[in-house]
Order: structure tokens, then C-alpha cells, then sequence
């Protein structure tokens, strides 16, 4: 029973991811005076894109047309471990959050490899692009999560999750910093403005479009199908463990059905800020970016030493 | 003791605390005069803040009058008196470039740590609950202290010692239940005439040698080599 809750609200997450990316579309358009397209843009993309016939270049090896299956399998594995909408999940159980980043962490070398295997110019220098943007983003993020986890004392994301809500409302100031740092390293890795904008395809600026360049037709449906599940993966991330009011600890319908509500909204709230911030703030220069992510890690580190000194019992 | 069985106010200062603590860093990495001089004003109103606050759950009327006399000054007047500085020196559009900015944020990092093992003893045998917070106020003498290593302009120096005050004034809340009110008056008018005197320095020192940067001052010297 309680695996199919688990391959259910695995399947939401994967339904549901392109209506997030198209909701934060239309918020963007919206607040920059453009006609939005439909929030169901982004299945028809999808759509589109798989019947179209994928063009492989003949330099290519197995490992370009393999990538977007595992990129793609290996954000469903994500998907499965990170409780949607409710906490007590099998999936959770068997895997914690070091997992999931190494989830992330395989998606992104095998986009890395693809990018530099056909050889093009723009494929290689996506991929340097973004191993240097995730290698500084990787520590931020784990700092970050290693504040939550010194707090709840587990590294499972459900039982950690379990902890904040049985606390109720108590101000933490180690959980503010990991808040912070959390949606530093959400924009990095995500490629959002201000370190990449997804909508670019300008040669200088592209840090992750550069590597994926060379797809089309099915394979790239595959690969934008998971980052629509990524951007889906760190909303879902910020907003349960930070405000995880409403989740569903059993899986009484009632309860499954408040905390899909609740999801929603939070989800909805969270893309609606993406967009403000969007619209607002310019795209930083390549080099700036390690600025901003060494400011990620400093925020991680400083929530973990504010657990230390000012939260644990003495 | 844990910080669920605290209760709100408590958990409000320190997480104030926290943020005070934020603000050293982001004068750390701050190289715009006119922004450094704004993050010192913000740290001036969480301390203000934090000090109602602490009032308020000790009940301690007279941290209400010291909050008034930090936000009087290190709010609204030190910070407007330095801004006019830097108008009137016309230092407001320079940048100073930061040199090993990674390694001096590491290193406040590391002061934090120094801070919090330390005081660890001091704060075991305390029975304020506030004391937790401790390490927080030496952390920002010692962040005030790098903020002037760090640099080479003398207004940037300025802040730094002003922001040290602000880590005394801090530690003497949490672990004292605020210091008498003759001492308060004394540090709060001490640092309204040491800003005045700073900003007469700042004339001198840009008139006589026609720049802030106090590396040039390395120059100076009684007889010719």
C-alpha cells in the first residue's frame, strides 16, 4: 500500500513539474507587459518534441543518446525520495538527502560528458561552465542541509521533516541562514537569473543551454522534462523543510488531499517570488558567480554555527 | 538548554543575534562606502531591536532608554554624520577593490569559531539564559577588528570601530541584564564625540596627504632615507 503512495506521488512530481515552469512563465510575462502563453505550454513543448525526429551527430558516441535516460531516470529517483505530500514514505525511508544530491550530482556528469562529447565548441564550454558553478553550489547546499539534519539529528529527509513539524513554531536562527543559502543554491542550480537565464540562447551568457545544444526532438524533451522535475525538486525541497505545515503524516484521504492544496500554494507562492526576482535582477557576469555562491556558503556556515552557539543545549 | 523550552522573546533575540552576526559579514564583503556605512546603520537598528526585546523579556526598564540612545546615534546620527563625510569628500562613487575577499570571510568564519570555544567555559557556568549569545558579541569585536585590518580607508576604519562597539554593547546585554545606566551614557557619548573627532581627522588626514588611504601614511617619515 504504502509503495504505491510512493509511486503515485512520484508520478505527481513528474506530472506535475511543466505546469510549475509554465506557471512561472506566465508570471514573468505578466510582469514584463508580454502576453503569456498557456500554463499548459509546456506539455505541448514537450509533445511536440517527441514527435519530432531526434538529429544525432555522426561524431556522436552511445553516451549522447544514453544521457538524457539516465539524467531523466536519475531526477525520477530524486523525485522519489523527496516527500511530496506526505512524510511517511518507504522511498524516503531508504535513501537520505546525500543520496538525493548524488542523484543530482550523476545527472549532471553525464550532461557534462554529453556536452563535451559530440566536440562542439559550445558543448565543452557549457559543461566547464557548469561543473564550476556546481562545484561551488554542491558545498553550499550541503551546508545548508547539514543545518537541518544537526537540527532534527537524522540525515532522512521524511524524519527530519517529521522533526520541524512536531516542533511547531520556533524561531530558529540557523534554520533563516539555511533558508537563505537553500534559495541561493536553488537559483545556481537550477539555472535561473541571476547566474543563468534558461530563456537565453546567446552564445557568451549560456551556461546550461550550451551544454544541451546539440539535442533535439525526443532526447531534448527528456532532458527539459528534467529540469522542469529539478526546478519542481528544489521548490518542493524549500518549501517542506522550511515550512512543512500541511504536509500529511499518514495517508488518510483528507489529510493527502489538505496537503496537496497546501503544496500547491506554497509551490505557486515560491514560483511567483522566482518570477519577481527574475523580472527584477539582471544576469551577473560568469565571474561573479563564484561570489555569489561563496556568499551560499558563507550563509550554510553561518547557520551551522548559529545552530552550535546559539541553539544547542549547553 | 534547548531552545524549544525558551520562550519567544528569548528565541527572538537570538535569532537577531544571528542576524547581527550576518551584518559584520556583509561589511566584511562590502567594498562601496556608501553601502558599508548602510549595513552599520542596519546593524544599529537589530541592535536596537534586540535590546527592546531582551527589556521586554527581563523586564528591565532601563534597556528601553539605552535602545532610544543606540538608535539615536548608531542608527541615525553616526551613520548620516559619516555619509556627509563621504559626500563632502567626494568618496561616494569609489569601489576599493577587496583583496583576498574569500580569505578574509573564511577567516571571520574562523574568528566565530575562535569566539565560541573560548567563551565556551564562561557560557556552561552562566544562569542568564541570554549568555548563549555571548560568543556572538566577542565574535563582533573580532569581526570589527578585521574589518579594519582588511582595509585601507580610514572611513572603512571608522566602521569597524564603531561596529566593535556595537559587539561590547551587545555582549554587555546578553550577559549582564544590561550594564548601570551611568556607564551606558558614558560609552553612548564617548562614541558620539569619538565620530565627531574622526570626521575632524578626516579632513586632516585627506587635506595633508590628499586621500584616505591610510597605506599612504606607510610613506611618511621623520627623516629622508
Amino acid at each position: 500500500m504504502n509503495w504505491i503512495f510512493a509511486f503515485i506521488q512520484t508520478l505527481l512530481f513528474i506530472v506535475l513539474a511543466p505546469l510549475l515552469v509554465g506557471w512561472v512563465k506566465w508570471w514573468k510575462c505578466r510582469l514584463q507587459n508580454r502576453k503569456a502563453p498557456s500554463l499548459l505550454q509546456p506539455y505541448r513543448d514537450l509533445l511536440k518534441l517527441t514527435h519530432k525526429q531526434p538529429v544525432v551527430s555522426h561524431t556522436a558516441s552511445w553516451l549522447f543518446i544514453a544521457t538524457p535516460y539516465i539524467v531523466f531516470s536519475a531526477m525520477i529517483l530524486a523525485a522519489s525520495v523527496v516527500p511530496l505530500i506526505s512524510i511517511d514514505l518507504p522511498t524516503a525511508a531508504s535513501a537520505d538527502v546525500i543520496v538525493l544530491v548524488g542523484f543530482f550530482a550523476i545527472a549532471r556528469f553525464f550532461q557534462a560528458l554529453a556536452g563535451m562529447d559530440v566536440g562542439t565548441a559550445f558543448g565543452g564550454m557549457g559543461a566547464s561552465r557548469e561543473m564550476t558553478v556546481s562545484t561551488l553550489a554542491e558545498p553550499a547546499m550541503l551546508m545548508a542541509i547539514f543545518t537541518l539534519t544537526m537540527a532534527a539529528s537524522s540525515t532522512n529527509l521524511a524524519s527530519a521533516i517529521g522533526y520541524v513539524l512536531d516542533q511547531g513554531m520556533v524561531l530558529r536562527p540557523s534554520f533563516v541562514f539555511a533558508l537563505f543559502a537553500m534559495i541561493l543554491v536553488a537559483i545556481a542550480e537550477t539555472g535561473r537569473i541571476p547566474v543563468d537565464n534558461p530563456a537565453t540562447h546567446l552564445e557568451l551568457t549560456m551556461i546550461h543551454e550550451a551544454m544541451i545544444l546539440e539535442y533535439s526532438g525526443r532526447h531534448l524533451a527528456l532532458i527539459e522534462w528534467a529540469s522542469a522535475i529539478k526546478l519542481m525538486l528544489y521548490g518542493v525541497l524549500i518549501s517542506n523543510i522550511f515550512f512543512p505545515w500541511g504536509i500529511a503524516v499518514d495517508f488518510a484521504p483528507s489529510a493527502l488531499g489538505t496537503a496537496l492544496l497546501w503544496l500547491l500554494l506554497k509551490l505557486a507562492v515560491l514560483a511567483v517570488f522566482l518570477a519577481i526576482t527574475e523580472t527584477a535582477l539582471a544576469k551577473m557576469r560568469l565571474f561573479r558567480v563564484q561570489e555569489f555562491l561563496s556568499f551560499a556558503y558563507l550563509l550554510g556556515l553561518l547557520g551551522l554555527l548559529s545552530h552550535i552557539i546559539l541553539e544547542a543545549s549547553r | 538548554m534547548e531552545l524549544i523550552k525558551l520562550d519567544f522573546y528569548t528565541q527572538g533575540v537570538l535569532s537577531i543575534a544571528a542576524l547581527i552576526g550576518l551584518t559584520s559579514f556583509l561589511m566584511l564583503g562590502q567594498g562601496r562606502l556608501l553601502r558599508l556605512i548602510f549595513v552599520f546603520a542596519l546593524q544599529g537598528l537589530l541592535l536596537v531591536l534586540a535590546t527592546a526585546l531582551a527589556g521586554y523579556s527581563m523586564e528591565n526598564s532601563h534597556l528601553y532608554i539605552s535602545a532610544a540612545i543606540t538608535l539615536v546615534l548608531k542608527v541615525f546620527l553616526i551613520p548620516w554624520m559619516l555619509q556627509k563625510q563621504v559626500y563632502k569628500l567626494n568618496l561616494h562613487r569609489d569601489v576599493e577593490t577587496l583583496k583576498n575577499s574569500t580569505a578574509v570571510m573564511l577567516g571571520g568564519a574562523t574568528l566565530v569559531v575562535f569566539s565560541y570555544y573560548v567563551l565556551h567555559p564562561v557560557i556552561q557556568n552562566s544562569s542568564v539564559v541570554l549568555v548563549n549569545a555571548l560568543a556572538v558579541g566577542l565574535s563582533l569585536v573580532l569581526l570589527g577588528m578585521l574589518l579594519m585590518i582588511s582595509r585601507h580607508h580610514a572611513i572603512a576604519h571608522v566602521v569597524g570601530f564603531m561596529s566593535i562597539e556595537n559587539g561590547l554593547f551587545f555582549a554587555a546585554i546578553v550577559s549582564t541584564r544590561g550594564m548601570p545606566m551611568v556607564v551606558e551614557l558614558g560609552i553612548a557619548f564617548d562614541v558620539l564625540v569619538a565620530a565627531i573627532l574622526f570626521g575632524i581627522f578626516f579632513l586632516h588626514i585627506s587635506s595633508s596627504i590628499d586621500s584616505l588611504d591610510v597605506d599612504q601614511m606607510n610613506r611618511l617619515n621623520e627623516v629622508d632615507q
